[in-house]
């Protein structure tokens, strides 16, 4: 039977879901070719995925002294019945009390969160995509400092509508965030006649691993004032800070500005990184802008945290012995894995950032490349992929601007990859193959970048 | 009207409006020209004049405008929707950030929102409890199925830790295999519980067809899942049309962000509120001419809030309809396995089975919210038969997606086909006798129900009871018998119903035992009206 073709929404449509670059691709080669220390040893290790894996035994070990926290049973009675009924868009209250002060807690209590200004949602996707939906309409622009997280792309812009224009950092101070490259970013956003709605920071930084400077902050404070607008502080790294400097939290550098201050600044939060949850998809808003926290709580309607999760998570939260254990023995082993991979790559004449939180190093490898161009760093990432069996990923997928920058995450495997992936880069450097085989290099990888993105994928940051 | 007018407007009362916004003073402007317009006053003067005089027009007009009517830029793109008594921010005392207009309109005080959301509150804030407070607000207005939680709550004491911990044999280690990245429109293992998902569709359909785990996508709900279908299949402005009365909750659900209009097609009490093709032809026909372009037909089977199902021959002819009119279908079956009368359910996805017809333009969505009263675990699906609107809703579902654990009780819980084959059966036996009750208690008070074969609810006439055959008499009706009745029923123009005087009683969240205190407490209402009249 003839059909004329069905149409589309122009959204779904279009490719703003971002999945075609080439963050996405390299999980997309180790989809198809994934190590495993046994059955497939010369596979590519996965090192583009910000996950930390480190401390799971630390959960496990109260999953196992609290089994009923999984039985739906609060000291011996069933609250199941509750719980099968909740879709309260308000939260378990008890869970929301326990998330407010975990939060306060990595934040060495030094600021307090009420629980009524939280919004919870089903991951910080999208409580980033909320913010957006009630601070800027379609076409509106939000300035975010580079590199930022790929996963922006698609979280921030697809179904908001919403533009993003980058506030370009250099290595050249570290990239920390300046007042000419905000101002710069600004004026570019009206020279495209956008309206700026917004500034979107991650702090700790994705892809970074730094934490905002107290001077940083007070810029950016100044600066969003001044312009009338908001600001997001992306904070889901915070339990990660396992080095000096501290993480100051916005919430912290506002304590001595006024009201109006406070309801233009809106922290996101999310259990996915501190924890190792992804999966469970738990994230949360926290803001003092009543109206603000009004329309989220009624968006968070589009993604609920399941309330089995949420009485689980209550618990766990509020058992105040297991969250500061956990929070010091994760920032411990964070820190430990870090200087690991770092060292490792010290060795090998590799520069990284440095970085005191996160999940990942921001590694310096422009002297590798052939040639000083995005396309060089193309090139030299392709071979990291298939040649050497990694997987990073590249600086121009974070929107960096300046080539040869790429992101190495070291808290999703355990020391002998770990160990495995720095043999491995050590003899593709010192062979002098970083410096090889060139000339049919773009066009293929043009083909290839092609032929890959027909194929469905997975994402994350 | 400007503020400036109203002094010319009491000097001349009989002098008649203007459709626009100009006043007096303009009136004695316009209508002299409107000789020269009419070209009486030659090509030149009749076509130059005009226009520097109009000109010159809006120019004394914009002057003189109140400033009240100005309104802010960021609102003007959809000023159709936002009230003129905008955010709170213009109130306040200090400059607020400015908000979108989609936040704008939602922060305004809950007072606003529709009957059906301001009665979930008020019950809310009072609920009735036999012992602990018998003079309580019974909720009559939730659909939520509460007469069969005790079953699976059995299950859960029994299974539920080796469900949720329970040895992984390939990962080994529990919490990990449980909490790690997962392609987010399933878990880890995409395929075990999108296979126990589809499993149990086909159970809920009674084994007349079966569904294909590799077209479903799940979601936190059906609420984002009817919002993630909004997006892919329709684009800003464009319209649903959805026979009437309809589950209020798709006004915020589609048209908030999305943004997609809805175009009701109403139904009848004389057809059992039952649509027909025709209905549909001719909102078709009205919604182009308004300018709408039409992207597909929503509909719910079992009704909500009706309850009665769409027939073989009707699901044909919408089949057909659509595909003449190039458009989508979607079907919300999300009661399909809460069915309590003779009639069997037909679900869309049988009649697509059956024939050779283009499936690539329907849509269906379900859920455990209603069939396996799981509504706080946040399960949704989008079944559809187009792979491009699954590709597009499957990276969509990343903003609204099932939680890990709840995902692993769900594989371990759907997998145990003979306690679900119990349950549907055991749950339609008691959905039935409960129906049966509430449905002869309410005929003592002379109030009867519309024919219905499926859902929670009884879709009830009270228009005797009101007093004024309007959507006003509804409302005061709904008022009384929440003040005074203290009962909450979901009003008929909630759910935009073109027939005063319907309402939707759910029997889900009662007891046998509550159903005399229920008809006592209507009677108060219904003997009050039959006594003043």
């Amino acid at each position: 039977m003839n059909c004329k073709q069905l149409l589309l929404s122009k959204k779904a449509a279009c490719n703003a879901h971002g999945e075609d670059s080439s963050y996405f691709l390299g999980w997309q080669e180790y989809e198809k070719n994934p190590y495993h220390p046994i059955t497939n040893p010369h596979g590519i290790i996965q090192m583009g995925l910000a996950e930390n894996q480190l401390s799971f035994d630390l959960i496990e070990s109260w999953l196992a002294r609290n089994p009923d926290s999984t039985a739906f049973k609060s000291e011996g009675v069933s609250v199941f019945r509750e719980l099968a009924l909740f879709q309260d868009y308000h939260g378990l209250p008890a869970f929301k009390h326990a998330m407010a002060e975990f939060m306060e807690e990595l934040r060495g209590n030094k600021v307090a969160f009420d629980p009524r200004k939280l919004v919870l949602t089903a991951g910080s996707t999208s409580a980033n995509e909320i913010l957006i939906f009630c601070l800027g309409e379609p076409g509106d622009a939000f300035l975010v400092p580079t590199p930022y997280y790929p996963g922006f792309d698609r979280d921030l812009k697809w179904r908001t509508g919403a533009e993003i224009i980058p506030i370009h950092c250099s290595s050249s101070n570290g990239f920390r965030i300046t007042k000419p490259a905000l101002e710069e970013a600004y004026h570019q956003a009206q020279q495209q006649k956008l309206r700026v709605k917004g500034v979107l920071v991650t702090n700790p930084s994705n892809p970074l691993g730094t934490t905002l400077a107290h001077r940083e902050l007070e810029t950016l404070i100044d600066f969003i004032v001044a312009k009338g607008i908001h600001l997001i502080s992306d904070e889901i790294y915070s339990g990660t800070n396992f080095d000096s400097p501290g993480f100051i939290s916005v919430a912290e550098a506002i304590t001595e500005r006024g009201e109006e201050v406070a309801d233009r600044v809106h922290i996101v939060y999310s259990l996915s990184k501190d924890l190792g949850l992804p999966g469970f998809r738990v994230g949360a808003i926290h803001s003092q802008n009543e109206a603000v926290v009004s329309t989220a709580t009624k968006m968070s309607s589009f993604g609920l945290i399941s309330s089995q999760t949420q009485y689980f998570l209550s618990l766990l939260l509020s058992d105040k012995e297991f969250t500061a254990n956990y929070i010091a023995e994760n920032k411990k082993r964070l820190r430990e894995r870090q200087k690991r991979l770092t060292e490792a790559l010290r060795t090998i004449g590799i520069s990284c950032l440095e970085s005191n939180a996160g999940l990942f190093c921001w590694v310096d490898m422009r002297h590798l490349l052939k040639t000083k161009t995005p396309e060089g760093e193309m090139e030299l990432w392709k071979r990291i992929v298939h040649d050497v069996g990694l997987n990073i990923s590249p600086g121009s997928s974070c929107h960096c601007n300046e080539p040869g920058w790429f992101r190495v995450c070291f808290a999703n495997m355990s020391e002998e990859t770990l160990d495995i992936s720095m043999e491995r880069l050590k003899s593709f450097v010192l062979s002098g193959d970083g410096r090889g085989k060139i000339g049919r290099g773009p066009r293929r990888l043009i083909k290839w970048v092609r032929a890959i993105s027909a194929f469905d994928r997975r994402s994350e940051r | 009207m400007t503020r400036g007018s109203d002094g010319e407007k009491r000097s001349r009362p009989h002098q008649p409006h203007p459709p626009s916004r100009s006043n007096g003073p303009a009136m004695r402007i316009v209508v002299p020209l409107q000789g020269v317009v009419q070209g009486r006053g030659g090509l030149v003067l009749g076509s130059l004049l005009p226009c520097a005089l109009f000109y010159f027009l809006q120019l004394y007009l914009k002057r003189h405008r109140s400033p009240k009517n100005d309104p802010s830029a960021s609102a003007s793109a959809s000023a159709s929707i936002i009230p003129r008594t905008l955010s709170r921010g213009q109130l306040s005392p200090r400059a607020q950030p400015p908000l979108s207009a989609r936040a704008a309109a939602l922060a305004r005080p809950d007072d606003d929102d529709s009957l059906y959301y301001a009665g979930l509150r008020r019950c809310a804030a009072d609920p009735y409890h036999p012992t602990r407070n018998p003079d309580g607000v019974i909720q009559l207005g939730l659909a939520e199925n509460q007469l069969s939680l005790d079953l699976v709550q059995e299950w859960l004491v029994k299974n539920a830790k080796e469900a949720l911990l329970g040895e992984d044999k390939e990962e080994g280690l529990n919490i990990r295999g449980l909490a790690t990245y997962q392609p987010f429109d399933g878990s880890i293992d995409l395929k075990m519980v999108t296979n126990a998902v589809a499993g149990f569709m086909g159970q809920v359909m009674r084994g007349s067809v079966s569904f294909n785990p590799s077209q479903i996508v799940l979601t936190s709900g059906a609420t984002p899942a009817i919002e993630i279908l909004s997006f892919c299949l329709a684009d800003t402005g464009n319209a649903f049309l959805v026979p009437s009365p309809y589950y209020p909750g798709w006004d915020r659900d589609i048209k908030w962000r999305s943004r997609v209009e809805l175009v009701p097609v109403p139904c009848r009490s004389t057809d059992n509120f039952s649509f027909s093709i025709a209905a549909l032809e001719r909102a078709y026909t009205q919604a182009k001419k308004r300018g709408l372009k039409v992207r597909a037909v929503l509909i719910s089977n079992p009704s909500n809030p009706v309850g009665n199902l769409v027939n073989k021959e009707t699901l044909y002819g919408l089949l057909e309809f659509v595909t003449e009119k190039n458009i989508h279908l979607i079907s919300d079956e999300i009661f399909a396995g809460s069915t309590h009368g003779k009639t069997k359910f037909v679900s869309v996805a049988e009649v697509l089975d059956a024939e050779a017809l283009d499936k690539s333009r329907v849509h269906i969505i379900y859920g455990l919210s209603k069939d396996l009263s799981l509504p706080g675990f946040r399960v949704g699906v989008i079944y559809s038969y187009n792979e491009n609107v699954l590709n597009a809703a499957s990276k969509l579902a990343r903003f609204s997606s099932v939680s890990a654990p709840t995902q692993r009780l769900l594989v371990s819980m759907l997998s145990d086909s003979m306690f679900i084959s119990e349950y549907l059966e055991t749950n339609r036996e008691r959905l039935q006798r409960m129906y049966r009750l509430f449905v002869d208690a309410l005929k003592q008070l002379g109030i009867e129900c519309a024919g219905s074969s499926g859902g929670f609810y009884c879709w009830v006439d009270m228009s005797k009871f009101i007093q004024s055959y309007s959507e006003k008499g509804e409302q005061k009706l709904w008022d009384k018998l929440l003040t005074i009745a203290k009962v909450n029923v979901t009003p008929g123009s909630s759910c935009h119903c073109i027939e005063p005087g319907w309402f939707r009683l759910c029997f889900t969240t009662s007891t046998e035992k509550d159903i005399p205190v229920v008809i006592q407490r209507i009677r108060k209402v219904t003997e009050s009206h039959r006594m003043s009249h």
